[in-house]
């Protein structure tokens, strides 16, 4: 049961407690009680509001840095990474397998912001090889949500 | 001129609520739940499917019954889900939806004055097919009290010596009813004995949430005297590609190949293809929609028994049939009214036989937002006909 309401809640975390109860067809307090538990288990880790700041005002800038970093004696790549996310710029970092070993997703207010971020505070990391970092020019969709404008409902209104 | 139309066609009527979705049309900011197709897009890689044959120059007309790999597709999953076995060359037909194998299958089976036996609420083709296949209908009157299910008391009372075929339509479409393999063997016996054929209209066969569906040709002695009717419509939310198969006996499937072959040649090319694509490589598609469906549809029980309005539970298709007797108003009054005073359209239970008199039709296949929005208005409704009449 807890795999339905992470599903449910993975798409809408905003849906009402009455109405997810409902869909699951259990009780309410039951679901609360498992969506609490799974809070403190750290399975449900926070939740977020998905932006499209392409319809804003504000400029924002979405950068994936590829990073090469070599390991060493009492520097894993746990300890490498957390150098790296503590940055409060940075959002997302992942071990990779592949061609390199980090990748490194940041939002800036402007390219030169994000440049700034990589020559300064990340090439500078002692285990840091080598970066490549590439620019986001549009996206098209984000967490499973598309942000192009989808078509609407053409069904007929009504048929038997 | 003199009458140039038939009088078998002239004798047809028109759909009676016809007036009231014209009303529904002329609406557009109403909120529907009055559609009898699924939401969701048909899923990418079926209609990536039907593009990549239409870039090879898939074109043309396939043979009379269908691209013999779908052929072979369907038999693999009719046995792997509802475990009968056909042989595809010569016991199925791709037909355009399941509505044209309807058709097809009682123009085959028909002559003059046979009697064929439909069970109400039910989809609104049967009865003006059989007409227009020179047979004559025979209405049985489903009960709520049945759950909408076919007893062998109801059919026992409704045989006659002209009685031919037994059109059997569940899962159900308005009341989403659903006949479990207890249920079809009470019924068994007596279609052998009585020596009637049976017309199963499986369409929503995919869209049952208590338990794998049945059909009645699996059961013993029945494979041969039933015709089973499915499609891709509601199960891969394919509607609009049109496409449905029928299969059962040899010896009707090459009558009602015939009448295929020169009324439609074949089905689309393109929706064949797409199709083979559907059944190997769907499953998952399916199984995410049911569990949309099912979701939805323990909502709209849960907000029906908040609002006191009562309605039997369905365990398929995507309907639900609540009872609005309490009312006391027409099934068509009723939906009028909600229409006018709250911009709701549903579908009154009327549209599915004179038996579905006091009840309405509504469709979950709609967004939780739609169905949300649409509820509370159905609330508002009744509370203010219960204060005011």
């Amino acid at each position: 049961m807890r795999e339905k309401i992470l599903d449910a809640i993975e798409r809408d975390a905003r849906i009402d407690l009455h109405d997810l109860a409902a869909l699951l067809g259990m009780d309410e307090v039951d679901v609360a009680n498992e969506i609490a538990d799974m809070e403190k288990e750290n399975i449900i880790c926070g939740y977020h509001t998905l932006i499209n700041w392409e319809n804003t005002s504000r400029e924002v800038v979405t950068a994936l840095i590829e990073v090469k970093v070599t390991p060493q004696r009492g520097m894993g790549f746990d300890k490498i990474a957390e150098r790296i996310y503590n940055y409060p710029e940075v959002d997302e970092v992942y071990l990779m397998s592949g061609a390199y070993d980090f990748t490194v997703i940041i939002e800036g207010s402007s390219m030169r912001e994000v440049a700034t971020f990589v020559s300064d505070k990340l090439s500078p990391l002692e285990s840091v090889l080598s970066t490549a970092t590439h620019f986001v020019l549009k996206k098209y969709k984000v967490h499973g949500t598309t942000l192009v404008p989808q078509h609407t409902d053409e069904r007929m209104r009504i048929l038997p | 001129m003199r009458e140039m139309l038939s009088a078998k066609v002239r004798g047809i009527a028109p759909s009676g609520i016809r007036k009231f979705f014209d009303i529904v049309n002329e609406m557009p900011d109403a909120i529907s739940l009055g559609v009898g197709e699924p939401d969701f897009d048909t899923p990418w890689h079926i209609r990536t499917a039907g593009i990549e044959s239409l870039e090879r120059g898939r074109t043309f007309y396939t043979s009379n019954s269908g691209l013999m790999p779908l052929r072979q597709e369907i038999c693999a999953y009719l046995k792997r889900r509802v475990n009968v076995s056909y042989d595809p060359a010569s016991e199925t037909l791709i037909t355009i939806g399941g509505s044209e194998a309807i058709d097809i299958a009682l123009r085959a089976l028909l002559d003059p004055g046979d009697e064929v036996l439909i069970p109400q609420p039910s989809y609104v083709s049967y009865l003006p097919c059989t007409v227009l296949a020179d047979g004559k209908p025979v209405t049985i009157e489903l009960k709520e009290e049945n759950a909408f299910k076919l007893t062998r008391e109801e059919l026992l009372s409704a045989i006659t010596p002209k009685t031919k075929v037994l059109i059997l339509p569940f899962p159900n479409n308005p009341t989403g009813a659903v006949m479990g393999k207890e249920e079809l063997e009470a019924l068994t016996d007596v279609i052998i004995e009585k020596d009637l054929f049976v017309i199963s209209d499986e369409i929503y066969s995919e869209l049952s949430y208590h338990g794998d569906h049945v059909t009645i040709a699996s059961l013993p002695g029945m494979q041969e005297r039933t015709l089973l009717i499915n499609g891709f419509s509601k199960a891969y939310a394919m509607t609009g590609w049109r496409l449905g198969y029928a299969c059962g006996p040899a010896w009707l499937l090459r009558e009602m190949t015939k009448i295929h072959q020169f009324a439609i040649m074949c089905a689309p090319t393109t929706s064949q293809y797409a199709a083979v694509d559907a059944l190997r490589n769907g499953d998952k598609d399916v199984e995410m929609m049911r569990d949309a469906y099912d979701q939805r549809r323990r909502y709209l029980m849960k907000r029906f028994e908040e609002m006191g309005l009562p309605c039997f539970e369905p365990h398929g298709a995507f309907y639900c049939f609540p009872n609005i007797q309490k009312y006391g108003m027409t099934s068509e009054d009723f939906a009028t009214r909600l229409l006018e005073e709250e911009k709701v359209a549903v579908v009154p239970g009327t549209a599915f036989g004179d038996c579905g008199e006091g009840f309405l039709r509504i469709s979950y296949a709609y967004s939780l937002d739609s169905l949300k929005e649409a509820l509370a208005r159905i609330e508002n409704f009744i509370r203010n006909l219960e204060a005011w009449g």
